[in-house]
């Protein structure tokens, strides 16, 4: 059996437009020393999935220096290994907008690679799909019951706010999907919501992509999931393990901090040893903690330099933290520098942030501030 | 596939290591981890990368296992090359039989096949054994400039410890004259760094010679420098300033790590013109908890921390539970520290395991040389260690018994 995933890197990067002005969502970083893309691609990995695919869209630059040659996720091979799919535009077709919007979109504009792909199934996959998933076990589940579509799904609380971007799926017992609702406007409850990862065979999935071009098709869950439920197999594998999406800036700030109040969270995440979690090397030093540091209930990459004060915050790789200067609540991207006597509470500064001795910036938990990158304050 | 290649490293690797004691049980000296996530190799294996050299030989001899894997296709050091690269020299079996490396320059010899390979003008010969940030690009421009036949990197050393060296005395234009190992009276502070630049044709010459010579131990030190001053080759003296240190002892191996601490530390890793490489683990960021209290202490990837530690280094992996002290100490990977445990002037090796309330160490001033404990052992709860003792499986029984 042979698998190829697929992973979608821009599909939502207006829910953080913030962070993804420079980037694709794909390379929005997180947990101290991730990309989100890194999720993605390790339970691929982790799953013994060695041909993957990138679909991208625009801004992907940084999420190509991220990648590589896929050598630190061990994707560097000769036979399979990572690829980039970026849009296919000719150059006779400048005067109309051909960059998709959606997911079936993304992979129409991709049909040149689609259609020579050779495994035997595609595991489709979202990269804000923060969660360490055996991949295996859903393939198999899969092949199990003979489904045409198998869709990850997961049991969630959701809010009135939060079901707008969600797509919802009932199923029944057998777990034999029976209704999809993408983003309903007047749902709150306990529902399964999809959590954007997808296995579905080689042959039916260029089967739906051809389908798609020739009718015009756009949206999977509507003219995909919904159109065939009642004569194809489609059936939702429940997934109960723990699992973040992003679906806005607020999203985005509460799902790192949950690494420092979950314990649960960070330990299935992160201390999985069959599992790890892959990310590019950067060859950092330890963290030195000062003479006069106090760092408590924080999360901290490797390469920081640490003379004053952090707590209940994520520090990414070479951080530097003045003396006198107090980091609260905050999230502090790649080679943020702060000098002497900052005060920084509920604040994300994204990479190269500099601020200067003794300036104070301060957000509040439902609205943190974000520096972009590069800024000096 | 052989470019030719204007400067070769040979780099000594199968030292055993014996004063670093149950650190060296099952690793050759090389690959003692050192400053949290490197191991000794990383910095001559990086300091030739960061030098333009890109074809390295590393000559393994004791307990290869650890350091063969560590070494990999090289690709940490980008040193993964069609052209040249890394490569691990054991020991081999050849025609005339097998044979282990006698010395430092019967190693190089039986290996002369690997060096033609490349034709190159110059063979840079480099240890395992020392932590230092050296640029030998610099070193083989003095070589070339002074059209040497030999060039040796020398260390100023205070004059009252330059009997412990090899010290080298030189001329003016920094010509040497005269090598004496360890001398009573010392005529310079010049110390011999073992960092040695042949060309390679005398080198060629001279190690065949010393091979001839029965009665030679086929060591560089010993036996090629001597006999190349005395047959007044050029040889000159490489003055190198900067950080170097020898750890092949617990007590300079701990020193060393401590050399790290600090806001102006004696040895700044954080220098990001002179990277160090080292092989990557896959380890999350390190978590600093609620009870924690860290001073002036290098913590790497992987650790959890919720204890107090104050002027140590922690290597990956480790965790340091609520109540627990760690002052003054090495941690190797993976090691745990339980509750209420207290962990003092010590380097304790991989995995081990300091159970509830151990007391382990003595402090700094009480005495000599640090705790050494080694890997994956079980100290269980409330047990007590005295400091200045090396500690493996076998003593740890003996302690046990005498405890009960």
């Amino acid at each position: 059996m042979t698998v190829t995933g697929i992973i979608f890197s821009n599909i939502h990067d207006s829910n953080v437009f913030e962070l993804t002005r420079v980037r694709s969502l794909g390379s929005v970083p997180f947990g101290g020393k991730y990309r989100l893309v890194d999720f993605a691609l390790s339970n691929m990995v982790n799953s013994n999935i060695s041909d993957i695919k990138i679909i991208t869209h625009y801004n992907y630059h940084s999420l190509m220096d991220h990648i590589g040659t896929g050598k630190d996720w061990d994707l560097a091979r000769r036979s399979g290994g990572v690829h980039f799919l970026p849009p296919f535009i000719t150059a006779y077709a400048n005067n109309i907008n051909t960059l998709y919007n959606t997911r079936l979109e993304a992979l129409k504009s991709v049909n040149y690679s689609i259609s020579s792909f050779q495994s035997d199934y595609v595991v489709l996959s979202d990269c804000d799909v923060i969660c360490n998933v055996d991949l295996n076990d859903m393939i198999n589940d899969h092949i199990e019951n003979g489904a045409d579509i198998t869709i990850a799904v997961k049991k969630f609380n959701v809010s009135r706010e939060r079901a707008k971007h969600l797509v919802l799926a009932k199923s029944d017992e057998s777990g034999r999907l029976i209704d999809v609702s993408a983003y309903p406007t007047d749902f709150e409850g306990e529902a399964d919501v999809d959590l954007n990862i997808v296995v579905i065979s080689r042959k039916y999935l260029q089967e739906i992509v051809m389908d798609a071009m020739a009718h015009g098709y756009t949206s999977f869950s509507r003219d995909v999931l919904q159109k065939n439920l009642k004569f194809r197999n489609y059936r939702v594998y429940r997934y109960d393990g723990f699992f973040a999406g992003i679906s806005s800036f607020g999203d985005y700030f509460s799902t790192n901090m949950s690494l420092l109040e979950d314990k649960e969270f960070y330990k299935q995440i992160f201390e999985n040893s069959e599992r790890p979690v892959l990310t590019k090397v950067r060859n950092s030093p330890p963290t030195y903690y000062g003479e006069h540091s106090f760092v408590r209930n924080s999360l901290i990459a490797d390469g920081c330099v640490i003379e004053g004060s952090v707590e209940n915050s994520i520090l990414f790789r070479g951080v530097k933290v003045g003396r006198d200067s107090v980091i609260m609540n905050s999230i502090l991207f790649q080679d943020t520098y702060t000098g002497e006597n900052v005060t920084l509470q509920y604040v994300v500064t994204d990479k190269n942030v500099v601020v200067r001795d003794g300036v104070s910036l301060s957000g509040h938990c439902t609205m943190p501030i974000y520096v972009d990158k590069g800024r000096m304050i | 596939m052989f470019k030719k290649k204007e400067c070769i490293a040979m780099l000594l690797a199968g030292g055993q290591g014996s004063r670093l004691y149950a650190l060296t049980d099952k690793t050759a000296k090389p690959a003692v981890p050192f400053g949290g996530k490197y191991r000794i190799i990383d910095f001559p294996m990086s300091n030739c990368i960061n030098s333009g050299i890109d074809t390295v030989g590393v000559l393994t001899q004791y307990q290869p296992l650890v350091l063969n894997e560590y070494i990999g296709k090289g690709e940490p050091w980008d040193l993964d090359r069609s052209s040249g690269g890394v490569m691990v020299l054991p020991p081999y079996q050849g025609k005339g039989g097998a044979e282990w490396y006698k010395g430092t320059a019967n190693a190089i010899c039986q290996n002369l096949r690997f060096i033609e390979r490349y034709d190159p003008d110059y063979v840079i010969i480099l240890s395992g054994d020392h932590i230092y940030k050296m640029d030998y690009s610099k070193m083989l421009s003095e070589h070339k400039k002074n059209n040497a036949d030999c060039t040796i990197a020398v260390l100023s050393v205070p004059m009252d410890q330059a009997s412990r060296f090899g010290i080298l005395n030189t001329d003016a234009d920094l010509r040497i004259t005269e090598f004496e190992e360890k001398p009573a009276h010392p005529k310079s502070n010049k110390a011999s760094m073992g960092i040695y630049i042949f060309s390679t044709k005398v080198l060629k010459e001279y190690l065949l010679a010393d091979e001839a010579d029965p009665t030679s131990s086929n060591d560089f030190g010993k036996n090629i420098i001597p006999k190349m001053l005395s047959d007044g080759k050029r040889m000159f003296a490489y003055q190198f300033e900067g950080y170097w240190k020898d750890v092949g002892t617990i007590q300079s191996l701990w020193e060393a790590n401590m050399d790290l601490l600090g806001k102006n530390p004696l040895f700044d890793l954080y220098d990001r013109s002179w990277r160090i490489y080292f092989r990557h683990n896959a380890d999350p960021p390190q978590r600093t908890g609620e009870k924690a209290t860290v001073i002036n202490s290098m913590i790497t990837e992987g650790c959890d921390t919720n204890g107090y530690v104050e002027n140590s280094v922690l290597s990956s992996g480790v965790t340091v539970e609520e109540g627990a002290t760690v002052k003054d100490s090495v941690i190797m990977s993976g090691v745990k520290i339980c509750k209420g445990a207290w962990v003092e002037y010590a380097v304790i090796d991989h995995d081990t395991v300091i159970g509830e309330n151990a007391v382990v160490g003595s402090p700094f001033a009480d005495t000599e040389k640090p705790l050494v404990i080694g890997a994956e052992l079980n100290i269980k709860p409330n047990f007590k260690i005295d400091g200045g003792l090396m500690v493996d499986g076998q003593k740890l029984d003996e302690l046990e018994k005498e405890g009960k």
